[in-house]
């Protein structure tokens, strides 16, 4: 038993930590877009779609040049005590990076969808545009968010090609479920293997209620309810 | 009151675009700008609001600076201490009448929480509006009416120095809208805040102003007395 909760529970930290890290640049960079209006910001944007269109094998190398011991950001993070090259850490950073464009794109598009005139209602009433951005903004894009954040995690944590370029396989360390699974398919353990199968499955589909408890859909949500209510 | 407009703003190319230069002064507590749809009366009440930033030129209201390209000033929206009425209101779709009314008067980077009771200048306005027992929806709850009367006690909460009103009354259907524009008018008659208006309705300009600019094709065209007998 225990060689499937520890590649579970590995898999869920990385996947859960990246989303942390996705969710949060994510948000940032898309309400950046979204308020700067200027014809490099498709170029930027698709830049940073990047990781969603490359082979995660592609995305991982260019991490491993990045980061690597003689990388460009490796040594300086070295200097400083931090080593992401077969770590966990590093798994996540690879799965953060492949997540990323998942929330990028849910939140940009959910942020030119918030009508911008309440934007300058709250500005005209006196309010700084940072607490604009947490009282009105953020909340009215939320619906939209919470969906790029869901894919993100899904997408983080079926992570394989990054994480085992960055992190490589390491049992009990960097080995997550979808490379345990690789690792027992080629050894021929079938019976591990299909233990691993059918326990990721049940993860995703556990997440996948979770969620749509999260997020409840258009007409049963609150503002549905409330308009039904004044029509009587 | 003082209010001084003379502007000049470019929008969209240089062949196609559309140039903005309304240049009006008045001294007139209630003023109308009176146009057709697409003189550009909406942009130079966003102007006004710091919400669109003029190429040139200078706007004051009751001697103090807003905007002036020469001196290189430029309040920002949140300081010009105005209030501004949108056609459509504006209300915060997924806070509360409480939380849409008080939301001017808390700086932070939360909400008025749920319950809690609103500060004493919003108490006030809820009162002369009748919205005590409102407090709790949603802004799609309510009537266009009380929405307008929801936006106007928002909008007056914060104290304003001027009170911009921008076709208040084109989103309410004809029964309503003479009803509003009467209570428009006696709120008129009860603060002390200078209002200005826009509309392309010659009833609003008649019961609302005292003092009309005739706006069309982005430029002032004359004063009240023309455009009536027009």
């Amino acid at each position: 038993m225990n060689g499937i909760w520890v590649p579970l529970w590995l898999s869920l930290k990385v996947a859960g930590w990246a989303t942390v890290l996705a969710t949060v640049s994510g948000i940032a960079i898309a309400w950046g877009l979204s308020r700067w209006s200027s014809r490099w910001c498709d170029v930027v944007d698709a830049f940073l779609t990047l990781p969603m269109v490359l082979p995660p094998t592609v995305t991982g190398y260019y991490l491993l040049v990045l980061f690597g011991r003689r990388g460009w950001l490796g040594e300086w993070l070295q200097s400083h005590g931090i080593e992401l090259v077969f770590t966990w850490q590093g798994a996540v950073v690879a799965a953060a990076v492949v997540a990323f464009p998942m929330v990028l794109k849910a939140a940009r598009a959910a942020f030119l969808d918030v009508d911008h005139r309440l934007e300058q209602a709250a500005a005209v009433l006196g309010v700084p545009p940072t607490a604009v951005f947490f009282r009105v903004s953020l909340p009215l894009a939320m619906r939209g968010i919470l969906a790029g954040i869901l894919l993100a995690f899904a997408r983080a944590l079926g992570e394989f090609g990054a994480t085992l370029m960055v992190a490589g396989n390491i049992p009990g360390r960097t080995q997550t479920l979808s490379i345990a699974i690789y690792e027992a398919v080629q050894a021929g353990n079938d019976d591990t293997a299909n233990t691993l199968v059918l326990v990721t499955s049940a993860t995703c589909v556990a997440i996948l209620c979770l969620a749509s408890w999260l997020v409840p859909s258009g007409r049963s949500g609150r503002r549905g309810r409330s308009s039904r209510r004044s029509a009587s | 009151m003082s209010l001084l407009v003379d502007i000049e703003c470019r929008l969209g190319g240089d062949d196609d675009g559309f140039l903005l230069r309304p240049r009006w002064r008045t001294d007139a507590r209630r003023v109308a700008l009176f146009g057709p749809s697409g003189s550009g009366k909406s942009l130079t009440m966003q102007a006004i609001a710091g919400l669109l930033r003029p190429d040139r030129g200078r706007i004051e209201v009751a001697g103090r600076v807003l905007f002036d390209s020469e001196t290189d000033v430029d309040v920002p929206p949140r300081d010009r201490r105005l209030a501004y009425l949108f056609q459509d209101y504006a209300l915060f779709p997924h806070l509360t009448v409480r939380q849409n009314i008080g939301f001017g008067l808390r700086r932070g980077w939360l909400n008025l929480h749920g319950r809690r009771d609103l500060p004493e200048q919003a108490q006030r306005w809820v009162q002369a509006f009748g919205l005590v027992t409102l407090l709790d929806r949603y802004p799609a709850e309510l009537s266009g009416g009380q929405r307008q009367r929801v936006a106007l006690a928002r909008a007056l909460s914060t104290d304003p120095g001027l009170l911009l009103l921008d076709e208040p009354l084109s989103a309410l259907d004809a029964g309503l809208k003479a009803r509003m524009r009467d209570e428009l008018a006696q709120l008129q008659r009860d603060i002390d805040i200078p209002t200005v208006l826009i509309t392309h309705d010659l009833a609003d300009v008649r019961v609302l102003a005292d003092e009309v600019f005739h706006i069309a094709h982005g430029e002032i065209q004359g004063q009240a007395e023309q455009v009536v007998q027009a």
